[in-house]
């Protein structure tokens, strides 16, 4: 974001990072009907017919759902999709979801305040009463044209599964009525369903996007294909920091299809015919770099540093009671280190952009999952007004978060090629996995000390949790709202709400500075917190002789939710009976996003040391479950990429700086072999909906971990987890 | 010099560089985009075609190495094994970002046209230069055995 006056973010801290507890603000903050010349979708015979900024009908009877959400795998479409159909008593088969426009006066993520866009696992909580509303709404509009229609009253209008009819015997599509109703006024106030009801949401309605994921047919960003478009691929920095000295583009340009290279803020892009004629073309480019600025440090230099500003306090992040005290009443202290490397995100679709200038405007494709953002900077880079940038939102190939930047890196470029090349041809600019593997934005490095002061009866007294990386926040324009006294709430979640009952907790944070670009990586803080916790907690589990389950059961007392998925993951996992030789069982519990997951997972181990997840049990709470399949498929999912950074390393740099892999033979990830068998319970509730896209993700390192400490009494302090672990005699 | 070979039962003649890989002239030249392109050194599956019935990863395949061949793409899959394996996929809902599932089906479709009962371990074997990042393999494994009743019955 390159001019931070022109944007007014007035997203409370709060509000952006626990979207799902906001959620019941949605009516107030954000619902918004556009007055529906506004549209898009102008009335007109034989037209779509807007019923609202969320819901188009059609002549041909299918409802289309405008989704402000990105779905990048999630199942966000299907759900959306379902809440919609639900309150306007829809028949599933007419229902289909796209993409919506980008335009955060009517689809800001409520969760972000005043910013369109897709993360923090928010898009059912935050949609959950607008678009019940809005489905309500739309389906009041429809039964007051039949009533008018048909000259009856209202009262004895009845829908069901996409028919209007009357008692009289007449009946009508939504097709055929929704001209009449578009003309007509929403009702100001609607009933919604009475959730006992439902007969979609809590039901295995078939995603929407099964069909075309299936056959090839699903567009993707890489697959769209504007009149003369040109293909950019972009040479960056070999280092993080460094910029272009100088290049001679003459090789690159003698390559046949080269059209022009043309140098940005982030490298020197070539501009050809084709994606082979791109990659011959930047593979003869000739770049000397500047590096006087670059990051030149390596990770382990960099871990070393951080293992030093670990031995002076940081600054806190939550205090209870007196810490120090306690520890000095403590008649036993446990202290232990866990460290965690850097991860690239590496969805399978690498980052990429079509962008198309002409005098009015700027037209992009993009799996886009941050349009207000991404709007913003795009303008910023050709002096246009944000809303001059339209942004057609495709199925993106994966995220993980990696398309949400605060910069709009891969936007930006591919705007700046457009604009360096005078607007001449739309230009889709593709990231090759390399540029991937080695760009950045990563999931930080981290190093974390935690230490437990115990009285003589093994009870927790005191609890000390320093934390040690960078922010992902400071330095952006949401520093102003996400950072509170130094503290990136990113960097401590899951850390400094830890739900055990312990009177005397400190948690600390030292936010470092390096040239290497982090980002959030799905489920955020969690991904390195909720391993250092659970972990610590069954070594005192270990030390004081306590089962790991029993233990949690006496700290979550006073957490319900806590306590409901610990407790059907145990006894679906069968936790406490005996288990053959060589498998071991080990559980984790956590919060993220609003939603409660516990883990058992279930490890076997060689004799020759090789150990193999076999098993993961999953109990999960998010609330309403709007569709059990989806939530399944999302935990199964987020456990196997949780799995990956587990027993995959990570990303590392060299002395010198330089990122040492490239692609997925050196920065390999979980295959199909190394997939466990997953079982997800769903806990039944009736709370507002909340996320499952992240959630699952977090408890999967630490309860392998915490199983292969049960069975081989070693101690597992950093991720990844070793190949081998011995089992002790 | 042209390069010639069929595509999805058409003949199709090609004047490109022959490195081009096969991806590319397949996406870029012919406009099929049913094949992804996800590391170009065949290591995640993304890109996968069958050339003469085989699976083969079209990122790191020259055009010059499938001159005179039959290579059949996503678009082109029919028969009982690929209606199948492509029920199984929608019936598991295996898809999620679905960026890897072409590749995936591909995979899927050459195992069992040689293995009508594939085991646990023989699905692995057969799957495991097909990464999804989404992590589908649950169900990739229960949609095969699936799709391998179906061929059966």
């Amino acid at each position: 974001m390159t001019d931070q006056s022109k944007i007014q973010l007035t997203a409370s801290r709060r509000r952006f990072l626990q979207g799902a507890g906001a959620a019941g603000l949605g009516l107030v903050v954000g619902f918004h009907w556009a007055p529906r010349n506004a549209m898009a979708q102008k009335a007109a015979a034989g037209a779509p017919q807007a019923m609202n900024a969320f819901i188009r009908i059609a002549p041909d009877n299918t409802v289309t759902v405008l989704s402000k959400h990105l779905e990048m795998g999630q199942g966000t479409y299907t759900g959306l999709a379902t809440i919609v159909a639900e309150e306007l008593d829809a028949d599933w088969k007419q229902m289909r979801t796209e993409g919506a426009p980008a335009d955060a006066k009517l689809y800001a993520n409520l969760a972000f305040g005043t910013i369109q866009g897709t993360g923090g696992s928010t898009a059912m909580a935050n949609s959950w009463d607008q678009l019940r509303k809005a489905g309500a709404t739309a389906r009041a509009m429809l039964v007051l044209a039949a009533a008018e229609q048909w000259k009856v009253p209202v009262a004895e209008i009845v829908v069901a599964k996409g028919v209007v009819s009357h008692k009289s015997g007449k009946k009508a599509s939504f097709g055929q009525l929704a001209a009449k109703a578009a003309t007509l006024t929403p009702p100001a106030e609607v009933t919604l369903k009475d959730p006992a009801k439902f007969t979609l949401i809590g039901k295995d309605v078939p995603r929407l996007d099964a069909p075309a994921k299936s056959t090839g047919t699903a567009q993707f960003t890489l697959d769209v294909k504007q009149p003369g478009q040109l293909t950019a691929l972009l040479e960056r920095a070999p280092l993080f920091g460094a910029t272009v000295k100088s290049f001679d583009a003459s090789k690159a340009k003698a390559v046949p299809g080269v059209i022009d290279v043309v140098q940005i803020s982030n490298g020197v892009a070539v501009v050809a015919k084709n994606f082979w004629a791109a990659k011959l073309g930047r593979e003869a480019l000739q770049i000397q770099w500047d590096d006087a600025k670059a990051e030149k440090r390596s990770s382990d230099d960099i871990m070393a540093e951080y293992k030093e500003l670990a031995k002076r306090p940081g600054l806190p992040a939550r205090r209870d009671g007196d810490v120090e005290a306690a520890f000095a009443k403590a008649t036993k202290i446990l202290e232990a280190t866990y460290d965690f490397p850097y991860l690239a995100h590496a969805p399978m679709e690498p980052l990429d952009c079509v962008v198309k200038l002409d005098a009015n405007g700027c037209e992009i494709w993009a799996g886009d999952q941050f349009q207000t953002i991404d709007q913003m900077n795009a303008a910023a880079v050709l002096g246009m007004k944000p809303e001059q940038i339209k942004i057609n939102t495709l199925y993106a190939g994966g995220s993980f978060g990696r398309r949400a930047t605060i910069q709009s890196d891969y936007i930006v470029e591919g705007v700046e090629i457009a604009k360096a090349i005078g607007g001449k041809a739309p230009v889709r600019l593709v990231w090759t996995r390399e540029d991937d593997i080695k760009g950045g934005r990563y999931r930080p490095m981290y190093h974390h000390v935690l230490k437990a002061g115990l009285d003589d009866k093994g009870e927790i007294i005191a609890w000390q949790h320093r934390i040690v990386g960078q922010s992902i926040i400071t330095g952006t324009p949401f520093e102003a709202f996400m950072v509170k006294d130094g503290i990136d709430a990113t960097s401590v979640e899951g850390a400094a709400n830890l739900p055990y009952a312990i009177p005397n907790m400190s948690v600390e944070l030292h936010t470092t500075q390096t040239g290497v670009p982090v980002l959030w990586w799905r489920s955020v803080g969690s991904t390195h917190t909720a391993f250092a916790t659970e972990v610590f907690l069954d070594e005192i589990a270990a030390a004081t002789g306590q089962d790991p389950v029993a233990l949690r059961r006496k700290l979550l007392a006073k957490h319900p939710r806590h306590l409901g998925v610990l407790n059907l993951a145990a006894e679906k996992a069968g936790w406490g009976k005996p288990l053959p030789a060589g498998r071991m069982r080990g559980i984790a519990v956590h919060e993220s996003f609003a939603s409660f997951v516990a883990e058992v997972a279930e490890v076997v181990l060689q004799a020759d040391g090789s150990w193999k997840v076999d098993r993961v049990v999953a109990a999960v709470d998010c609330g309403t479950p709007i569709n059990p399949n989806i939530i399944r498929a999302q935990v199964e999912s987020g456990i196997g990429y949780g799995l990956s950074a587990t027993i995959k390393p990570g990303i590392s740099l060299a002395k010198g700086g330089a990122v040492e892999q490239s692609n997925f033979h050196d920065y390999e990830v979980l295959r199909i072999h190394e997939m466990p068998k997953v079982e997800v319970h769903i806990v039944p509730s009736t709370e507002k909906p909340t996320g499952i896209g992240e959630p699952g993700t977090p408890p999967v390192a630490p309860a392998v971990a915490n199983a292969l400490m049960s069975g081989t009494k070693m101690v597992f302090r950093a991720l990844p987890l070793p190949p081998t672990a011995t089992k002790s005699a | 010099m042209a390069i010639n070979f069929t595509l999805n039962g058409k003949p199709i003649s090609l004047d490109v560089d022959p490195d081009m890989p096969l991806l590319w002239a397949v996406r870029d030249e012919i406009g099929l985009t049913g094949s992804k392109f996800g590391c170009g050194m065949a290591q995640c599956g993304a890109c996968t075609m069958h050339v003469e019935g085989q699976p083969v990863r079209a990122c790191s395949t020259p055009l010059s190495a499938i001159a005179g061949q039959k290579v059949t793409t996503i678009e082109g899959l029919g028969g009982k094994v690929a209606q199948a394996v492509q029920a199984a996929w929608i019936k598991h809902e295996v898809a999620q970002c679905g960026y890897c599932q072409s590749g995936q089906i591909m995979s899927a479709v050459a195992l069992l046209t040689d293995n009508k009962k594939p085991s646990d371990a023989e699905i692995d074997e057969a799957m495991q230069g097909n990464i999804c990042r989404c992590a589908t393999y649950v169900r990739i494994r229960a949609a095969i055995h699936d799709a391998a009743k179906t061929v059966r019955a």
